[in-house]
């Protein structure tokens, strides 16, 4: 039986609950309310008068190529930084859940990448794979290959996906091995016994009873790669070539404080709320269903 | 069904070792329950059996076959968990039939045989639940049927009734040796209680500190234990030691009387004095509690007809030459 605290007045309560009541105002509630406020009107460049015009900013954006291509690239880009720190993050936790000897420093290694600030990682993938002093990119250059992010699209955004997968490795890495080591190491015992080896104790035992984990991660990860990976992509590419690497919420940045576009920039960011929620609303109704507990 | 072979089976964890070389020759169809405290190394013993541990040195041959390097699949065994081992997130039919449909048996087979040993556990109503909607003596049985189904040369048993109350447990206890017999299995149990190695096996292995310091039929055992250590760990209320100086034993270290072999005297005509400390009637039964003149303390067992010393008063005990247990320094039976 869950047990309750009841409260005998209101006011204590209230006072408990203040501080994140008050965090969520300022920080949410207070700009989320301006944003969709200006998202209604037009503002001149100098901030110094608005015009009115209704949903004109949300019909120009639906009706506008590069915005909609940034829809694109955003189901690109976070699909892949979710599949791929997903899956690498797996396939590490598993070699390290089978680890008896040493695994207390292979976790601790792994888990460094996600100390590193997502603009810092930026910078060292950059360095990395600066196409005249990168290290990568020199190799590359050895092995006959031109390495070129700055003017090559899919390259770009293969290079904003593996730094943004990268430091995000470490945390479903945690998850996925606190996941797989809360399987009871009996259910494993009885399936070998059962005569599944160990693809088919992976596919038809463990998979299923990690699924509670990798939905949580998989919440997780798309809201990372939806919001999250902006220092990563201002940093490394500044949302180019051609606005190849541009996800939603930097062109909320560009439009809106570089293109100097603010209703249009707040407009953006109400359509990504309503997404965001969507997007969750989605995932909690139908894929936790096919969640086995 | 098949014989099972330990040739001084030894195991060690890094330097540290746990199991010290245990031979046994189980027959065909018997029963043998491996018993002792915890940490004696009877549940490393069995994983050992079932493949799941490495043995360090020694042989293990199921069928005649030895098996020391045989993953746990192909060793032809099943095995029953302490915490059951359920797959969580599988019906009742498909925790049964998961072995099965590895081993590729056609459909029509799984299904007549998870039927046939779900009417044979009563657990035919439960085949759409899962685990968790069921009771613990429920699982217990879908363990035992995921074990059956898969018709194994040898069972293997890992405490499987310890996570259940008493009164299941007894239960319990007569369902798994009937069902052993009717299937005529093999099988190897494990366990720290010494009732249910006394009522279950045919013959027992009484394990202390990773050493096997006896294997017999239960009522052998108990009649002669082979240590003081046996004497003291199977039976109920246990064993009691007298220093055996002080009845005159000449040869034994220490002597070893049952409660059950013991009568209450009047003080000083009994071959030992002592003081009642307290008394437990239990109906059929009552157990006196008596400390000795030199500090022992001493259980005497008398059945409900005979009188119930006051608590405090003197007394003496008594009891026959024959039923005396005599052990040397080391703990061996002379």
């Amino acid at each position: 039986m869950e047990k309750r605290v009841t409260f005998k007045g209101i006011w204590l309560p209230l006072l408990l609950v203040l501080p994140q009541i008050l965090i969520t105002a300022v920080f949410f509630f207070y700009p989320a309310g301006q944003a969709i406020w200006q998202s209604l009107f037009i503002p001149d460049p100098f901030g110094l008068s608005m015009q009115w015009v209704g949903l004109g900013n949300f019909e120009y954006l639906l009706s506008d190529r590069y915005y909609r291509a940034s829809f694109v690239t955003t189901a690109i880009f976070s699909i892949l930084v979710t599949l791929v720190s997903m899956g690498v993050a797996l396939y590490l936790a598993v070699l390290a859940d089978r680890l008896i000897k040493g695994s207390g420093a292979y976790r601790t290694l792994l888990i460094w990448p996600y100390a590193v600030a997502p603009a810092v990682a930026g910078v060292l993938w950059l360095f990395m794979f600066n196409t005249r002093v990168g290290v990568v990119s020199w190799y590359l250059g050895q092995l006959g290959y031109d390495w070129n992010h700055v003017l090559n699209e899919g390259e770009a955004m293969g290079l904003v996906v593996v730094a943004s997968a990268w430091g995000r490795i470490s945390y479903n890495f945690l998850f996925f091995l606190a996941g797989l080591q809360a399987i009871p190491r009996s259910v494993i015992e009885a399936a070998a016994i059962d005569g599944a080896r160990f693809w088919t104790r992976f596919r038809t035992i463990v998979w299923p009873l990690l699924s509670p984990t990798t939905f949580f991660l998989l919440v997780v990860n798309i809201i990372y790669a939806f919001f999250e990976t902006f220092g990563v992509i201002h940093t490394i590419t500044s949302g180019g070539p051609q606005q190849a690497t541009t996800i939603l919420v930097y062109k909320v940045y560009s439009d809106g404080f570089v293109g100097q576009d603010l209703g249009s920039s707040a407009a953006q960011s109400v359509i990504l709320l309503v997404v965001v929620s969507i997007l969750t609303i989605i995932q909690f109704k139908y894929i936790e269903r096919r969640v086995h507990y | 069904m098949a014989t099972l072979t330990l040739e001084n089976v030894k195991k060690s964890f890094g330097k540290t070792d746990v199991i010290h070389g245990v031979s046994v020759d189980v027959q065909d169809g018997e029963f043998i329950v491996i018993v002792g405290p915890s940490g004696c190394g009877k549940s490393t013993l069995l994983r050992m059996v079932a493949g799941l541990e490495a043995v360090s040195s020694g042989d293990i041959q199921i069928g005649g076959r030895r098996v020391n390097d045989v993953e746990p699949m192909d060793r032809d065994i099943a095995m029953v968990f302490q915490n059951y081992a359920l797959y969580p997130h599988m019906s009742v039919f498909d925790n049964m039939a998961y072995g099965l449909k590895i081993a590729k048996v056609p459909k029509p087979e799984i299904e007549e045989r998870v039927r046939q040993a779900a009417k044979l556990l009563q657990l035919e109503p439960y085949l759409t639940r899962k685990p968790r909607e069921l009771s613990g003596g429920q699982r217990q049985r879908v363990a035992m049927g995921r074990a059956i189904v898969r018709k194994p040369a040898v069972f293997l048993f890992d405490e499987p009734l310890s996570n259940l109350d008493a009164k299941l447990r007894v239960q319990m206890r007569l369902e798994i040796k009937a069902l052993q017999r009717a299937l005529g299995v093999t099988a190897l149990y494990v366990t720290h209680d010494q009732v249910e190695a006394m009522t279950m096996a045919d013959r027992m292995i009484v394990m202390n500190g990773g050493v096997a310091d006896q294997i017999g039929a239960p009522l052998d055992v108990y009649a002669n234990p082979a240590t003081e250590f046996v004497a003291g760990f199977i039976g109920s209320p246990p064993t009691n030691f007298i220093d055996g100086a002080a009845v005159g034993q000449s040869g034994g270290h220490r002597v070893g009387v049952r409660p059950e072999h013991m009568q209450l005297v009047g003080a000083g005509a009994g071959r030992l004095d002592g003081r009642a400390a307290y008394c437990e009637a239990l109906g059929a039964e009552t157990l006196v509690h008596v400390k000795s003149a030199t500090g022992t303390q001493i259980t005497v067992r008398q059945d409900a007809g005979h009188p119930i010393p006051e608590e405090g008063s003197e007394v003496g005990m008594d009891w026959d030459r024959e039923n005396e247990m005599p052990f040397n320094a080391e703990g061996k039976r002379l």
